[in-house]
């Protein structure tokens, strides 16, 4: 990947993350481990330029669709929607608000820019395929990317949408798997082992990826292998940490669903000020 | 006696039809003039009769497979799309295996999509009690956004395709397995939260929907005969229901009984009973599914074992007008 480009796609992700730890302290209750796993993947999709999201035309026909099934995860969506421009980033003060554009779990009719309604576990994925089908009877050459937890790939519903996405060949869907091993009561080997996830997917008859989430040129050369492929869905297995990027937060269980009082905001922002630019 | 404006719209033909019958025929006619329909359905295509779409524009069928979670989600998807998604399969599936799909993907949203469920009621008859919706307009009627339907007859099921395909927002669409008379012809107007009046008089209000229209037609044509004059209300639209001609009949009759193929709880009985004791309090009768599972049997001794057959409504009236 252009370094150029890696550089600002690392200063997107610092901006998310920051972003994300200021929201949650305000809201004082919400997500943080999960939105901050997949942040990498977010500054990818939404600015390096490689779909067609545009918030001057939010309703475009053509645009490509992100659907974040793992919709507790939404304060990483909504810092991303509000830096590309799709609200003012006074409203992430308001998140979880009564009366704010930005809900506990994604919206899609209060928040410009979230493309479906999600929260409850499991659905996100089914919805991307009724996407998928939609756009290929229309003839519309886009693409629907579903971002999952792995957690998440515990529910039924999601082996249900992998099948039909499989029979009917959706070339068009890519599901990004956030493999951050951990949920709300544990790491996620120990709650209920979706081992091995990667060869699950393979087995349903979807083409994998599996590959580091917070490697920007492994993200770069799956998407856009993913992109390229246009005879079966795929699905990229994402090894991320979750927390990422917050030292006292990476890797603890007990970051999935709750907010950084002030301090630990301070010390959050701090960790994430200083996040070592790759190379 | 028949409600005067009723004679135009009453069907004099002497013929029969399941109101899936009449859903999948119609289906397969819109099919021709919106080609953004498009039908989804779990294995099951042959008995909902949205095989007849099938077969003419089986490009835009989707079988799902026995997979109705996953089913009622992509129906949100492909509307988000604009398409106009008709999904099916039976009742007990499309409301109880997928009720957390249809609350959050589809109603939370408002979307486009309609839920045409075949199979409901105890009338499904030897298949027995877990192929039996019984609380499936229960479930439906509690979720915020949802339009409830359950049409009497094939004419009127024709309609209410019609309205519902015009109507932009989620609905749930109650159609039965068992053939039943055709009550009305071709000039019936169906309207989303408008009943119909087909008898009038001041006896008593019958009040009821789907398969028990035309039962409570015959029962009240009994009482009739018997010098017993009832109103009588096809109340095809659940929700949202037409209050106003609930309180008029129960300002007249101040008796109302209700029939439905449905739990007595939480169906046309309940949403009855809310109209009235919030705007005209009179005694309700609930007749239908008393609080019990269904059974095997065939629908005509289900339906006088559960007690709403003609006997059982002429009955209820007879020893609960005052004297």
């Amino acid at each position: 990947m252009d370094s150029e480009l890696k550089k600002k796609l690392q200063e997107k992700a610092k901006i998310i993350r920051q972003d994300i730890i200021e929201m949650l302290c305000e809201a004082g209750s919400g997500h943080p481990g999960g939105a901050l796993s997949i942040a990498d993947v977010f500054s990818y999709l939404y600015f390096s330029g490689i779909l067609n999201i545009n918030p001057d035309n939010p309703s475009d026909k053509y645009r490509d669709r992100v659907v974040l099934s793992k919709g507790h995860a939404c304060p990483v969506l909504y810092a991303t929607l509000a830096e590309k421009g799709f609200f003012d980033k006074s409203h992430l003060k308001t998140l979880r608000k009564y009366g704010s554009i930005l809900q506990g779990h994604p919206d899609m009719n209060k928040t410009p820019g979230v493309e479906m309604t999600t929260g409850s576990l499991g659905q996100g994925l089914s919805c991307s395929v009724g996407m998928a089908l939609g756009a290929r009877l229309d003839g519309l050459n886009i693409n629907i990317i579903a971002i999952l937890g792995d957690g998440e790939c515990e529910e039924g519903q999601v082996w249900e949408a992998a099948m039909a996405a499989s029979h009917y060949k959706l070339g068009n869907l890519v599901a990004i798997v956030d493999k951050n091993g951990l949920q709300i009561d544990g790491f996620t080997k120990d709650v209920m082992n979706s081992e091995p996830l990667a060869d699950k997917w393979r087995s349903f008859g979807w083409e994998v990826f599996e590959i580091n989430g917070h490697d920007f040129d492994e993200i770069d050369y799956s998407i856009k292998s993913a992109l390229s492929i246009k005879d079966k869905p795929v699905c990229i297995v994402a090894n991320t940490i979750k927390g990422k990027g917050v030292s006292f937060m990476e890797n603890v269980c007990d970051w999935h669903g709750k907010a950084p009082s002030e301090e630990e905001k301070e010390k959050a922002l701090c960790d994430i000020c200083n996040l070592k630019l790759e190379d | 006696m028949i409600h005067q404006d009723i004679k135009k719209i009453l069907s004099s033909e002497d013929e029969k039809i399941s109101t899936r019958e009449a859903y999948g025929m119609k289906l397969a006619e819109l099919g021709e003039i919106d080609k953004n329909i498009v039908v989804l359905d779990c294995d099951l295509s042959k008995s909902t009769r949205t095989a007849i779409f099938a077969k003419k524009f089986p490009e835009r069928f989707f079988n799902f497979g026995l997979a109705e979670a996953n089913m009622m989600s992509a129906a949100a998807g492909l509307a988000t799309m604009g398409k106009i998604p008709f999904a099916s399969t039976f009742g007990v599936f499309a409301t109880k295996r997928a009720c957390d799909q249809v609350s959050i993907s589809i109603a939370y949203p408002r979307l486009n999509v309609k839920i045409c469920a075949t199979h409901t009621g105890i009338s499904v008859g030897e298949d027995g009690a877990t192929h039996q919706a019984i609380e499936d307009a229960a479930i439906m009627r509690s979720f915020p956004n949802m339009v409830v339907i359950s049409p009497a007859d094939g004419t009127e099921t024709r309609k209410v395709i019609d309205e519902i395909y015009k109507y932009n927002g989620p609905c749930y669409v109650r159609l039965c397995r068992g053939n039943s008379p055709v009550l009305f012809n071709d000039n019936y107007e169906f309207k989303i939260g408008r009943g119909v009046k087909i008898m009038d008089g001041d006896k008593a209000t019958l009040i009821s929907a789907g398969f028990t229209t035309s039962i409570t037609l015959e029962a009240a044509k009994t009482l009739e005969e018997e010098g017993i004059e009832v109103d009588m209300i096809n109340m095809a639209s659940i929700k949202p229901i037409d209050s106003e001609m609930i309180v008029e009949s129960a300002k007249k009759t101040g008796l109302v009984i209700t029939v439905e193929d449905h739990n007595v709880i939480g169906g046309l009985g309940s949403a009855v009973c809310e109209v009235l004791s919030e705007n005209y309090p009179v005694r309700v009768i609930r007749l239908g599914v008393k609080d019990k599972f269904g059974s095997s049997g065939s629908p005509a001794e289900l339906i006088k074992a559960y007690g709403f057959d003609k006997d059982s409504i002429v009955k209820t009236v007879r020893e609960n007008i005052p004297a």
